[in-house]
């Protein structure tokens, strides 16, 4: 149950993270892989999201159960 | 211009070879045709739904959001579906499974038990799905004519494109689908990633320096504005979309075609880095700010081709046109199919219930054509409002969200009332938005910016989850001493 619940935690971050970051990003710079600010903030969190979602799927305990 | 729609026609043949080719050995039940008999693994899969990602919107439209409005165009690469997918999709593949559905309007249908809801739904649908289809075929047009540098009338390819799609839907179903999707993506990202590092290169010596000339240009174009397009707009739209992806009714069948939950699962994860590829179309779109300036309101979406004959010679031109034109018919093809199964399952077959499985799997098929040429019209006869009905599509799918979400708790808090009543309203506000075209500013001028942005379909969604959950507890309380009578209505 705990798995779970670890399970749902890092969902959450993986879906609110980037928003959240959005507001406060006013300029292009600083540029950072060539990439503005913003563009580079939304490609960092989908390495960051699918991240988390790798971790999370290890530990979630209904992926287990389908394994053939 | 011989040379490059030479290559289009090429790619044209190879797709409808493979779609035709696609369903020998198989014998086309309905299931078999419209969910590939449940039997597609992990890649299979991704593939199809990944074709939904990779489509003429995606091509023409992402690109020309980033000519156009600069740092808003960047919402498209952030895929925040995956994380909603993860969990929703395998829930969905299950209890479709397990009921044997076909369509969306089956799951409605069979969670809230009334016949009347599925109807609503597969109404819903088709009037999502041919706006959706209208794109696919618009695009295609602009693509192969401005492929044969004007050659060739939008009209025709239209026609020809439409009978390709026809001819493989109507004989391999999904699996057609399927087939040319693999091609279209190996097509696609190999042209995305040409164009994205080459055009920032040969025109500006690198990525960064890009963007910085682009910023010396239009100061401020980078980022997000304080009004109208600004951080609210961006990430209620982004939340939107997230939550409409899988609504779609196409995209909500594709998940039953899976052989297992994990499929989904593991193709929910690897989505965001496959949408990742969307970046270079950015980089094309951009690239084209300060080469091709001076397009204005719909020809926005020219401006990677405008770009690419600019700069290319007719080869490279004739494979990137291949490219457009495939991302116009596979994801078109996949929405065509939903549509007819959704017309012969969820409309025919409630009004004449007499209607037997076998004569469904027919009417599916031949009304292919039909929905095909209602499309057309539309396609013909349709101004600059196309865009205002696509944006209306994914405001309407994503109504069904409480619904869908609600019948998988333990226990549901929703009402068939309750959800009757939701997503009536909520189809009727993103509707008359979408007819009126009033924005929240008119309406409510005191009401600060950061609330007027919000994009129409997630506030009609917040008034949807609302309404049902009001009107659930009140058919509760009403009914509460005969169960029965909730769910025969």
């Amino acid at each position: 149950m705990t798995q779970k619940k670890v399970c749902y935690l890092l969902t959450f971050i993986a879906y609110f993270g980037m928003p959240l970051g959005v507001p406060f990003i006013k300029s292009a710079e600083p540029y950072i892989l060539g990439l503005p600010f913003l563009l580079f903030w939304m490609v960092l969190w989908i390495f960051l999201g699918t991240g988390l979602m790798i971790i999370v799927h290890r530990i979630n305990p209904d992926a287990e159960e389908e394994v053939e | 211009m011989i040379i490059s729609v030479g290559i289009i026609v090429i790619f044209l043949v190879i797709a409808l070879f493979l779609g035709i080719t696609a369903s020998r050995g198989k014998d086309m039940s309905l299931e078999q045709w419209s969910v590939g008999g449940r039997g597609f693994g992990s890649i299979f899969i991704f593939l199809l739904m990944a074709g939904e990602i990779y489509t003429t919107n995606a091509f023409l439209g992402v690109s020309g959001w980033m000519y156009g409005k600069g740092g808003v165009a960047f919402y498209n690469i952030a895929m925040l579906n995956y994380v909603i997918a993860y969990w929703l999709t395998p829930k969905i593949w299950a209890y479709g499974k397990k009921h044997s559905l076909l369509s969306q309007s089956d799951f409605f249908e069979k969670a809230y038990n009334s016949r009347f809801l599925g109807m609503l739904v597969a109404v819903v649908g088709l009037a999502a799905l041919i706006p959706y289809l209208i794109i696919q075929l618009k695009g295609l047009g602009i693509i192969v004519s401005e492929a044969s540098y004007g050659a060739i009338d939008p009209k025709i390819t239209i026609w020809i494109g439409t009978i390709a799609m026809i001819a493989y839907v109507m004989v391999s179903g999904i699996h057609g689908s399927a087939w040319t999707a693999v091609m279209k993506d190996f097509l696609i990202l190999g042209v995305v990633l040409f164009l994205g590092i080459y055009l920032p290169i040969h025109y500006y010596g690198g990525i960064q320096a890009m963007w910085e000339a682009i910023e010396v240009v239009k100061p401020g174009f980078l980022t997000l504005p304080d009004t109208g397009f600004s951080a609210s707009w961006y990430i209620s739209t982004m939340m939107l979309t997230s939550l409409g992806f899988y609504m779609w009714p196409h995209t909500f069948v594709a998940t039953f075609s899976a052989k297992n939950g994990n499929a989904l699962r593991k193709n929910a994860i690897m989505l965001p880095i496959y949408a990742l590829f969307l970046l270079f179309i950015l980089f094309v779109g951009a690239a084209a700010i300060l080469q091709v300036p001076g397009l204005e309101g719909g020809a926005v979406d020219l401006a990677l081709f405008k770009i690419s004959t600019q700069t290319f010679n007719p080869v490279i031109v004739g494979f990137i046109g291949a490219a457009g034109l495939l991302t116009a018919i596979v994801p078109g093809s996949l929405i065509l199919m939903s549509a007819a199964t959704l017309f012969a399952k969820n409309v025919v077959k409630p009004i004449r219930p007499q209607t037997t499985d076998q004569q469904i799997g027919i009417i599916a098929r031949y009304s292919v054509p039909v929905i095909a040429l209602v499309a057309l019209y539309f396609t013909f006869s349709g101004g600059g409002a196309i865009t205002l009905l696509f944006l209306m599509g994914y405001g309407l799918v994503t109504q069904f969200v409480p619904a869908v979400v609600c019948s998988f708790m333990k226990k549901n808090p929703l009402t068939l009332q309750g959800v009757f009543a939701g997503v009536i309203v909520g189809v009727t506000i993103v509707g008359w938005q979408a007819a009126t075209g009033v924005h929240l500013s008119k309406l409510f001028p005191s009401w600060p910016s950061y609330i007027q942005d919000i994009n129409i379909g997630f506030l009609a969604l917040s008034v949807n989850v609302f309404v049902s959950l009001m009107v659930s507890i009140f058919t509760r309380k009403v009914f509460v001493k005969n169960d029965e009578t909730i769910e025969s209505i």
